[in-house]
């Protein structure tokens, strides 16, 4: 047992003061000390993807980082997406594509996905399914988030 | 799941990283840089580090540069960076080429090619890189700074010349002839999984005859390497298909096969001998 050590999390645009030991990953923290357990994990070895969130505008996977070395960095999670009570466009194409069976991998790819496109938004069909490639479904749901993607993608193509 | 218990150091200087892992390594203290490696493990609590030294903050390690006619990376240049041709030339094409065979895109964003290096796994993209052109390491430690030839620095599956005291910090790459031919593929069970071999070559055509052949393996022994009896062959000899496929059934031959429960040692000579194929064929497309 190490210390616990005080720092400030920046999330969805929030400080979060928080106080941990240095081994609790990021992915924990978000979850038992922000209260922000949108976030899930999976395999937390760096595999599965449930975990992933974008960090200074990247996506990152939250299992693979330690909460004190996110300090200072802006973190976006699933809980970020929705403005209010209105879900985001990618958000609203995985109901309408039923681009989720369990939900438990969701958060992962919706976070996986918006990085994507908000990088690119006109990626292709190829990229698209390499980007995909990083998350595990294990529902196998893939066919399905694919559209949902893509149907995001040309919503908020239109919209902008 | 769960790392063991450690102490995070987040030196700012590189002298004030190497005088904290002076300390810390004879206790077994490690250096963290992108993590994406080193966390897993310590997840699966195969290892169980009481000191991470987080050289994430130090000054000055994000450099990637030509320098004295060599691409100078840093430590933590991140895979990422060689997305888009970051380096120029034969050179950064080929970085950018591997590097889209590296894990997956949030991987990208933290890894670095030095903690790459520093891990060493036999199937490493960037390992194979270092290999195939001689890479140069540079170590620093608080008892000095030393260079390291890439032939040197390998030294067995996640085993290298590196000392427990010593930060890789940079890694310098020879700048190749624009019109280098590259030839690279790999197989891996899964995409973005660990690669079973891989198979790097780059050649130039000087009057319709190869020159300056370098051709390397990796992840189908314990560690990259160049196969000099391979380039000898290829050395001036005439680019045709009768040239492949004797290198590639020469290549699958020669090899010390890494072995495990799913991959004997005979599927990595097949696969050696099928990716040999395919690499010179993309390198003389």
């Amino acid at each position: 047992m190490t210390m616990k050590q005080d720092l400030t999390l920046l999330v969805n645009g929030a400080r979060y003061d928080i106080s941990v030991e240095p081994r609790k990953t990021l992915a924990d923290a978000l979850r038992d000390d922000c209260g922000l357990t949108g976030t899930h994990l999976g395999c937390e070895h760096g595999v599965c993807g449930a975990c992933t969130i974008i960090a200074d505008g990247a996506p990152i996977r939250a299992c693979l980082m330690f909460a004190v070395q996110a300090e200072g960095m802006a973190l976006r999670t699933v809980e970020g997406l929705a403005k209010g009570n209105e879900w985001s466009p990618l958000q609203k194409a995985f109901v309408e594509h039923h681009g989720l069976q369990c939900g438990y991998c969701t958060p992962g790819f919706l976070m996986l996905a918006t990085s994507a496109l908000e990088e690119n938004p006109d990626i292709s069909d190829e990229e698209l399914r390499d980007v995909l490639s990083s998350n595990l479904c294990r529902c196998t749901g893939y066919e399905n988030i694919v559209k949902a993607v893509r149907a995001a993608a040309l919503e908020m193509g239109a919209s902008s | 799941m769960k790392p063991a218990a450690f102490v995070h150091h987040r030196p700012t200087t590189l002298e004030e990283a190497v005088r904290i892992l002076a300390e810390v390594a004879p206790d077994d203290g490690r250096v963290i840089a992108g993590g994406q490696s080193l966390v897993p493990i310590m997840a699966y609590r195969m290892a169980r580090p009481p000191h991470l030294v987080d050289i994430n903050h130090v000054a000055g390690l994000d450099r990637l540069a030509v320098e004295n006619g060599r691409l100078a990376i840093g430590a933590r240049v991140r895979h990422m960076a060689f997305r888009d041709s970051a380096a120029p030339g034969a050179t950064g094409a080929l970085l950018s080429t591997l590097m889209r065979h590296i894990a997956h895109a949030p991987i990208r964003t933290r890894g670095t090619f030095c903690g790459s290096l520093a891990h060493s796994d036999p199937s490493s993209e960037w390992c194979l890189a270092a290999a195939a052109l001689d890479a140069v390491l540079i170590a620093h430690s608080a008892r000095g700074v030393r260079e390291i030839a890439a032939a040197d620095y390998f030294q067995g599956a996640m085993t290298t010349d590196l000392q427990p005291d010593e930060i890789l910090v940079e890694a310098r790459l020879p700048l190749l002839p624009d019109d280098t031919r590259i030839g690279f593929v790999e197989f891996s069970r899964r995409a973005g999984d660990y690669a079973l071999a891989s198979v790097l070559t780059t050649f130039r055509l000087v009057g319709g005859k190869i020159a300056e052949p370098r051709f390397a393996i990796g992840g189908a022994e314990a560690f990259p390497r160049r196969l000099a009896e391979i380039e000898t062959m290829l050395t001036g000899a005439a680019p045709d298909a009768d040239l492949w496929r004797e290198a590639a059934e020469r290549a699958a031959a020669i090899i010390d096969p890494l072995e495990d429960a799913a991959t004997p040692g005979d599927y990595r000579r097949d696969l050696v001998r099928a990716l040999t194929l395919r690499a010179f064929q993309q390198a003389n497309a």
